[in-house]
């Protein structure tokens, strides 16, 4: 289908974007990746589109003493190709390959995955898993936001009107794995899995599995894999899709949780 | 509300301005607007491929950008790309191995294809799978249109 009639402004400063977005039915469009299709779809029919792609301040990775900052404009081919991500971040390169296809990944940005919050994308649980630090910028300044309260419900974030999203902040961490069950390439995952560890321990995130990423609290605590595999139902409690039932998708979690586990454990 | 952009883009080598309404996708335009009918309309919510086009040198999705998003881009399409014989090896490869029935799949499985081509690496079967993943064709199952890119790639085509 043709998206509806909306008007569209692209800001050119983020001043411009800010009394932009404060007009009636106003959307920010970014990548425009999940958001175009939803107009297609006729499931969004916003006012006016925003578009942010030309705000210089929203772009760019760069090194930090702490970790990595990755605007919100990054896209995930972006991403694929940064020696910085995969030296400090490699979950996020992990991740990113499993994001749908190579024209998808051209042009849908790091920002509007973790803006949109789907529960099937790969982003939001690398975020939790990383504990990541969301910068949210509005007129008066800035706002950060960790990972761990960012994911509100489902397609909600701790993002206020008149606020948008600016960038990620990703600590360091050397040993991460990142899982995906899907039916075929680049389709939204069934259920998949961030999983971190250094010498505080692990944090396993997976996707697909609630309303927003989850993180596997009893399972990343468990001393042995068949201890972990014994507490992740108190975990996860996945909402039933068309195809799978909240019990088969405990059963693949638990499928990526064995997966993972020798690489989250091995000596530090 | 709706009022028509002024947007200016450079189409296979000509710069072209238009006005144009916001809700107006760039397949919809290169096809309606300027008849470069070559780029296909399949699913129109980016997961079939059929309508990739090139925009400032990657392959997108034809369905999944504005129009005037494009204001200020380069955009290419099976038109200019075959004109220019960028695509011939590959256009080559695909009539000889049979990669193609109907062809509407063609124009966007050639362009994707040639973004792997232009990477320099010698990916594997697996790899062009994968690469070419959202690039659906319901006639040949594949196995050809693999045949022909792998042919490319390995200096044969």
């Amino acid at each position: 289908m043709k998206a509806p009639s909306f008007a569209y402004a692209k800001a050119k400063s983020l001043a411009e974007a800010f009394d932009l977005i404060e007009r009636p039915g106003a959307k920010i469009l970014a990548g425009g990746q999940s958001l175009i299709p939803s107009l297609n779809m006729r499931l969004a029919s916003p006012e006016l589109l925003v578009d942010i792609t030309g705000l210089k301040d929203l772009r760019g990775i760069d090194r930090r003493p702490a970790g990595l900052r990755i605007g919100a404009l990054v896209t995930h081919s972006q991403l694929q190709r940064s020696d910085d991500v995969d030296q400090l971040a490699p979950l996020l390169l992990q991740a990113a390959a499993h994001i749908a296809h190579p024209a998808i990944r051209n042009r849908g940005t790091m920002g509007g995955s973790l803006a949109l919050a789907d529960p099937a994308a790969e982003y939001p649980a690398c975020a939790l898993a990383l504990n990541a630090t969301l910068v949210l910028v509005h007129r008066r300044g800035e706002r950060r936001v960790p990972a761990s309260k960012f994911f509100k419900g489902l397609f909600e974030t701790d993002i206020r009107p008149g606020e948008i999203l600016a960038a990620a902040e990703f600590p360091k961490v050397e040993r991460s794995i990142f899982l995906e069950l899907a039916r075929r390439q680049g389709d939204y995952a069934i259920v998949g899995l961030a999983g971190v560890a250094d010498a505080s321990g692990k944090r396993i995130a997976f996707l697909g599995a609630g309303p927003t990423p989850v993180l596997a609290e009893h399972a990343s605590r468990a001393v042995s894999l068949n201890a972990a595999l014994e507490v992740l139902g108190r975990d996860l409690q996945p909402p039933a899709d068309l195809y799978h039932s909240s019990a088969t998708k405990v059963h693949l979690a638990k499928v990526l949780l064995s997966r993972a586990w020798n690489t989250l454990s091995k000596p530090h | 509300m709706e009022y028509a952009v002024e947007t200016t883009l450079t189409v296979n080598g000509t710069r072209i301005t238009r006005r144009i309404a916001p809700r107006v996708h760039l397949v919809d335009f290169l096809r309606d607007e300027l008849g470069l009918t070559g780029s296909h309309i399949g699913c129109e919510h980016g997961v079939c491929g059929a309508c990739t086009v090139r925009v400032n040198g990657e392959i997108v999705r034809g369905c999944l950008m504005l129009a005037v998003q494009a204001d200020g881009c380069t955009v290419e399409t099976i038109e200019g790309l075959s004109d220019s014989k960028e695509l011939a090896p590959l256009q080559k490869a695909f009539h000889e191995h049979n990669a193609l029935q109907c062809g509407f799949c063609t124009p966007g499985m050639l362009l994707t294809a040639q973004e792997l081509l232009k990477s320099g690496e010698k990916p594997t079967r697996d790899e062009i799978r994968a690469h070419i993943s959202g690039n659906y064709c319901r006639c040949t199952g594949y196995q050809a249109i693999v045949d022909a890119i792998e042919s490319v790639i390995n200096g044969k085509g």
